[in-house]
């Protein structure tokens, strides 16, 4: 069903100059006109929703497929559900999100804990790599940020 | 692997993944890379990149088990695996852009669905795995030739195609000068495609200069530092007698160096989406009425770009998320005639559990890194 709010085809001159192989977007597209017939296609079952999806609100349904990784939990969850609330256009989508991230992040520390798990932050990192084809760059990087986390002990330690 | 925060991964023993919708089919994967759009997720610069997610979205593998609805693919099929997940059905697939499906992705409209690449691009797990579900198996999925080394399938998953659209998005006309901003793998295929459209001059810009050296020899290009340079535009200006490239190719994105306003903007307040140095570069130094080709990725917020120069010198601006099936008839052809050499750009090889280092390896641009391939283990 399409709508038609005027009869755009009477337009003096419509459709004219159209040349169809001036498209901008070939050979990146293949036009075919379809973008015309919007959503009617024939798509695939809907695969069934076995865990929480946070959709975007710039589409009235579910996608047919779709990743089941990881469903948002714990803090970082409630504010990816809020940031999901906004558009895609919004910044409050996507700051959100950043910031669920970084919540996330010490969520992961925490649960790894929790399970009796010491994380190896520094085979994570790789620095071994570093160490291995990098160590002078490697070793002035550490230096820098011991030397300016003892000057800021320092400051913290006078302010008391 | 198993993503833990900013610049931490490591490998974890996880489910084995499922066959959730009737076209699904799992494959057990034999190789898998780390690309330049990993580091965005690495980095943690991409929204929604939850911890406990897999990576990875490029690989080929054996096909492992099928859906009911699976046709083509057969248990046993080697195939390799474009990066985007399409339907082959929806408006936009039906008209090659198979990048863009709208029946992949519900968690973003802007962005088609992708393999290991955030719950923005769909939720999906990745290859950097032993087994990984792959939606649409008759879509996407391509057996691979039998006279085909699987180190150069690998690379037509993502690499290949993405260089050779980028070139191909620039329009490039016999003659042409054609700059390319980035020499990371997929500048450097940008650079070697570039030349299957005729241009008379390529040049390639970067600040790393093993990179460029292997791009010289990669691509038969110019390579130049811009570092050595007080200003790029001026220098790319002066080099095609002050008129401008006439296509300029970013393959850098998001985070690229080299502007110090651009960097503080966009790494350290996030008050854009990253740093858009590359692309501000491009606009400037092609010419009028020129075109600028996209294939580095930009977050979805937004960048601080001169579009009030795009607009005074009449740019085209071409960009998207390479349209692998589309082009992998073609490129399987360049492959196989030998005009192609994609697994030239491989320069590490580690297992899957060293993964941790492959990462830092390839982020710190150690070693003279440009391509690496993770190997699991798993064992049919
Ligand atoms: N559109 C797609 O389909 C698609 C597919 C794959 C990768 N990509 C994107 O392409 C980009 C490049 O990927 P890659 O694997 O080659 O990554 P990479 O990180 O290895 O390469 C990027 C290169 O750009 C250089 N660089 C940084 N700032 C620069 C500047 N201002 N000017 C010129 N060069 C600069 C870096 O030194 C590096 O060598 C990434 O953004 C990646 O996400 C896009
Ligand atoms: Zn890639
Ligand atoms: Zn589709």
């Amino acid at each position: 069903m399409k709508k038609q709010h005027h009869n755009y085809k009477d337009i003096p001159g419509w459709g004219m100059d159209a040349d169809p192989e001036n498209e901008p977007n070939y050979p990146m597209k293949n036009y075919t006109g379809d973008d015309h017939h919007r959503s009617d296609y024939q798509r695939s079952a809907p695969q069934p929703k076995d865990v929480e999806i946070l959709m975007s609100n710039e589409r009235p349904k579910m996608s047919a497929v779709f990743g089941n990784s990881v469903p948002p939990s714990g803090l970082s969850g409630m504010i990816r559900r809020y940031a999901f609330k906004h558009s895609e256009d919004r910044y409050r989508h996507w700051l959100p999100l950043i910031f669920a991230d970084r919540v996330n992040m010490f969520e992961g520390v925490i649960d790894d804990l929790s399970r009796g798990y010491l994380p190896n932050m520094v085979a994570e990192r790789g620095w071994k790599m570093e160490m291995k084809h990098n160590p002078k760059g490697f070793a002035v990087k550490i230096a820098t940020v011991a030397a300016v986390g003892y000057a800021v002990y320092l400051i913290l330690k006078k302010k008391k | 692997m198993d993503y833990r925060g900013p610049y931490r991964v490591r490998t974890v023993e996880k489910p084995m993944p499922k066959i959730l919708h009737p076209e699904d089919a799992i494959i057990r994967v034999t190789r898998t890379c780390i690309c330049g759009s990993d580091l965005h997720l690495y980095h943690g610069m991409v929204p929604d990149t939850r911890v406990g997610s897999t990576f990875g979205h490029e690989f080929v593998g054996v096909v492992e088990e099928v859906g009911p609805l699976v046709q083509k693919l057969k248990v046993g099929d080697q195939v390799l695996v474009p990066f985007n997940i399409a339907c082959g059905k929806c408006n936009f697939c039906k008209q090659g852009l198979f990048g863009n499906c709208h029946e992949s992705n519900p968690m973003a409209t802007a962005v088609g669905g992708i393999f290991g690449y955030s719950h923005t691009a769909g939720g999906y797990d990745g290859g950097q795995a032993e087994y990984v579900r792959v939606p649409y198996a008759d879509v996407g999925p391509t057996v691979i030739p039998p006279d085909m080394d699987p180190d150069d399938a690998v690379l037509l998953t993502d690499v290949v195609p993405t260089g050779y659209q980028a070139a191909e998005m620039g329009g490039i006309k016999q003659g042409d000068t054609v700059v390319i901003f980035g020499a990371g793998p997929i500048g450097i295929m940008a650079a070697r495609c570039a030349w299957f459209f005729g241009p008379s001059r390529v040049i390639i810009i970067d600040h790393v200069d093993y990179r460029l050296e292997f791009a010289k020899n990669y691509a038969y290009c110019e390579a130049y530092n811009f570092k050595d340079m007080e200003d790029p535009v001026v220098f790319l200006k002066k080099t095609t007698d002050w008129y401008g490239a006439d296509v300029c190719i970013d393959c850098v994105g998001c985070e690229a160096e080299g502007n110090s306003l651009q960097t503080f903007s966009g790494k350290v307040t996030l008050m854009q989406a990253g740093t858009a140095t590359a692309l501000q570069w491009a606009i400037n130094s092609v010419k009028k009425g020129g075109i600028v080709s996209i294939v580095g990725v930009y977050g979805p917020p937004f960048n601080l770009i001169p579009i009030g120069n795009v607009l005074n010198k009449g740019l085209t601006i071409r960009a998207n998320q390479a349209s692998v099936k589309r082009l992998l008839p073609r490129l399987i052809e360049h492959v196989q005639e030998g005009r192609l050499n994609p697994k030239g750009l491989i320069t590490h090889r580690v297992p899957l559990e060293e993964v941790a280092d492959a990462y830092r390896l390839f982020s710190s641009k150690l070693d003279n890194c440009i391509k690496t391939v993770l190997i699991p283990s798993a064992k049919a």
